[in-house]
């Protein structure tokens, strides 16, 4: 029983049925912790780790100077930004919006930039359903390489205030 | 000091008189949460369910924070210390070593529980239960956790004494049961992780008066986790000594190799914290390296220790079944199972719910790449209601339904209710993370109170499956807060009204 102290026994050997069991388990625990770094050497899509401490103003003063030297136009208020191919690009979240619209082209590597200027938040790239965490204090360098045109949303998925739910950008990769 | 004890007619135990009295206040509170903690669930659930969308904004919010501590910290913590002194008093034949301690812990859970739930309803805690600086609650919601974890600190304490007490007085001879041993395992885990939960809400609570200026918002991350993830952790060990307890009480299995059952639980201890990481694989910061490893190798002598308990459990049920006659076939003993048993039902459900449903997707999401496509969407959300609703929840609910008889000696008044409600929870349960991690699949994020984005200034629209993703859920929620209330109602009005045994 399980409830009760043991038969004096109970160290005696393991049945033939559960060594197996065991043995198997234990392969495939080893076989999946080889394809861990296996699949990041080998895997097309990897989260970044490239980041650097930096103070909000810091990184808002940066942003600006990005948008006033290569906006193109403006979208629902938002200035709409089209970053050089091969360059740096900033995203600047704060509560409760992604500055500026990006226009990326296709096929061309970009450094992207993101902060917060406040709180947490999220950054969530629909409809491709891809997910990172956006800090304040720290610049997160996404390397990112657009390979199909269209219009994307960034979405907030990180609580942060109640105006959360109204956090969406835009990007659009042409 | 209060020795007296009275010996179960059914299990033959001796009970002494203040473990017992503990164990039932416990397990009550437990209860009680567990019941607001539903209440917030059907609210917010038909909140997110875009075709009835009930709250307002705030409320939902305020409300969802409501419902993770009612839950995850309360219902579940307080049911836990009612097991930690069920196991080393009752099962040892022991008195509880301090129960005066027990009873300050008791207190101190409670009024911090308390405190953290009216600072949240005056709307003073918008901040989700993670609360990640710099948003930032009013000073008695930290102190409020603060107050709770010393409570829960304090009832390990008096868990280890009692096992001490035990020992010299010798009432009992031999190694530590099962259950019991595993009842250890998750205590030494518990107090590694209040330890983290210590370092971090004491200076979060200190930066909310204004004393200390800024807490950074990685390092808060990183050490919030080795408290919330390591206390999930605490739930496992925790819920697979329920299990054996469990099997042994509704078929009378007995665990067929002591040997590795305890091996397994030891692993848990050494390894499974470091899985808390998991949380920050899209985060600023770590290093690829690091990651590889953290996601590796240690995490999966956990996944062994798990794997080991996937067999060691329903195979010591096929046996205890079989021994009963039930060995036509491979499977006849499965036909022979007490079906009918709310006990033994739970059970099941816990183990192919915790397994299949929050098991694997833990692990698959828990990677550095799948990360990417889950991190904060309803995924995880998807994923932790498969561990800890249909794992936990469901294997603490067959639990009580052998409390009530034992602990309280009172008949159900509903037994009829009482077998089918597994499975009205269960199948809600299932319903509700399945489609939480389908509709997750297809970005839509956690924590969030309209996805139809009425009021945003750029327009998200998600694939049309969604929908029907969205009513699944909403069906699903409405059967498992339908069984969730009938599991509460039943329990107290039991306690209150049910026939007395002898
Ligand atoms: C009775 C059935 C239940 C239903 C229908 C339900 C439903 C929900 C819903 C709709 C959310 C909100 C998700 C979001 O907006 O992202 C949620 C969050 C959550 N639930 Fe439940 N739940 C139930 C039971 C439980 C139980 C028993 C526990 C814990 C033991 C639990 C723990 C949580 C936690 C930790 C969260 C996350 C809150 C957050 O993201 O901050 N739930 N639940
Ligand atoms: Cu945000
Ligand atoms: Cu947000």
């Amino acid at each position: 029983m399980s409830i009760s102290v043991p038969e004096t026994y109970w160290w005696k050997p393991v049945d033939r049925e559960e060594k197996i069991w065991v043995t198997v388990a234990l392969i495939w625990c080893i076989f999946i912790t080889l394809m861990m770094p296996y699949w990041h050497f080998t895997g097309k899509q990897n989260p970044p780790w490239e980041t650097y401490k930096i103070k909000p103003e810091q990184f808002e003063k940066l942003a600006a100077d990005f948008i006033a030297k290569h906006k193109v136009g403006e979208d629902n208020g938002i200035p709409v930004v089209e970053p050089p191919p091969g360059g740096d690009a900033f995203l600047v979240a704060s509560t409760w919006k992604f500055e500026p619209v990006l226009k990326l082209q296709k096929g061309q590597t970009y450094r992207l930039h993101v902060s917060s200027l406040d709180y947490q938040h999220g950054l969530s790239i629909f409809p491709i359903n891809m997910n990172f965490m956006i800090l304040p204090d720290y610049d997160y360098v996404l390397t990112i390489t657009p390979t199909e045109s269209g219009d994307y949303r960034i979405m907030c998925n990180e609580f942060c205030g109640i105006g959360h739910h109204n956090m969406v950008g835009k990007i659009t990769v042409t | 000091m209060n020795t007296s004890f009275r010996t179960c007619s059914v299990t033959g135990l001796k009970i002494h008189s203040e473990a017992e009295k503990l164990i039932k206040i416990n397990a009550v509170t437990s209860v009680v949460f567990l019941l607001v903690g539903g209440l917030m669930a059907i609210l917010i659930a038909m909140t997110r369910w875009p075709a009835v969308h009930l709250l307002p904004e705030d409320l939902f919010y305020r409300f969802l924070t409501l419902h993770a501590i009612a839950m995850l910290v309360a219902w579940i913590i307080f049911m836990e210390m009612a097991i930690l002194y069920f196991t080393s008093a009752v099962l040892l034949n022991s008195r509880l070593a301090v129960p005066k301690v027990a009873w300050l812990a008791y207190i101190l859970m409670i009024g911090g529980a308390g405190i953290v739930a009216v600072t949240i309803l005056l709307g003073k805690a918008d901040v989700m239960f993670t609360s990640y600086p710099p948003l930032q609650a009013d000073p008695m919601y930290y102190l409020g956790v603060i107050l709770f974890a010393v409570g829960a600190i304090l009832g390990c304490c008096v868990f280890f004494a009692t096992l001490i007490v035990a020992k010299s007085e010798k009432t009992y001879e031999g190694s530590l049961p099962l259950v019991t041993f595993g009842a250890a395992a998750a205590a030494i885990i518990a107090i590694i992780t209040l330890a983290h939960g210590a370092i971090i809400y004491v200076p979060t609570w200190l930066w909310s008066l204004g004393i200390i200026q800024h807490i950074d918002a990685p390092t808060y991350r990183l050490i919030f986790w080795g408290f919330g993830h390591s206390s999930q952790q605490i739930n496992v060990c925790a819920m697979i000594a329920v299990w054996y307890l469990l099997g042994t009480l509704t078929v009378g299995s007995k665990p067929i190799s002591q040997k590795l059952c305890r091996t397994a639980f030891v692993l848990y201890i050494l390894f499974i914290d470091i899985a808390s990481e998991h949380h920050l694989l899209v985060d600023p910061g770590l290093s690829p390296a690091h990651k590889s490893w953290n996601t590796g190798y240690f995490m999966h002598l956990a996944v062994l220790a798990s794997m080991i308990h996937a067999f060691a459990v329903p195979a010591s049920v096929e046996v205890a079944l079989r021994k009963k006659g039930y060995t036509k076939g491979l499977f006849e003993w499965l036909k022979g199972a007490p079906w009918g048993n709310p006990a033994f039902s739970s059970l099941v459900f816990s183990m192919v719910g915790f397994g299949f449903l929050g098991g694997i997707t833990g692990i698959t999401f828990g990677t550095e790449q799948l990360s990417i496509i889950s991190h904060n969407t309803w995924r995880i959300t998807g994923h932790f209601h498969g561990t800890v609703v249909a794992g936990t929840t469901m294997a603490f609910m067959g639990l009580t339904y052998y409390v009530i008889p034992l602990i309280f000696r009172r008949e159900y008044v509903a037994p009829k209710l009482a077998s089918a409600q597994p499975y009205l929870f269960g199948i809600g349960m299932f319903l509700v993370s399945f489609s939480m991690m389908f509709v997750g699949g297809f970005g839509v994020p956690r924590r969030h109170w309209d996805i139809t984005f009425t009021d945003a200034i750029f327009k998200v629209s998600f694939n049309p499956v969604v929908d029907i993703g969205m009513a699944v859920f909403g069906i699903g929620a409405i059967l498992a807060v339908v069984g969730g209330a009938i599991f509460c109602l039943q329990a107290v009005a039991t306690l209150l009204m049910g026939r007395k045994l002898a």
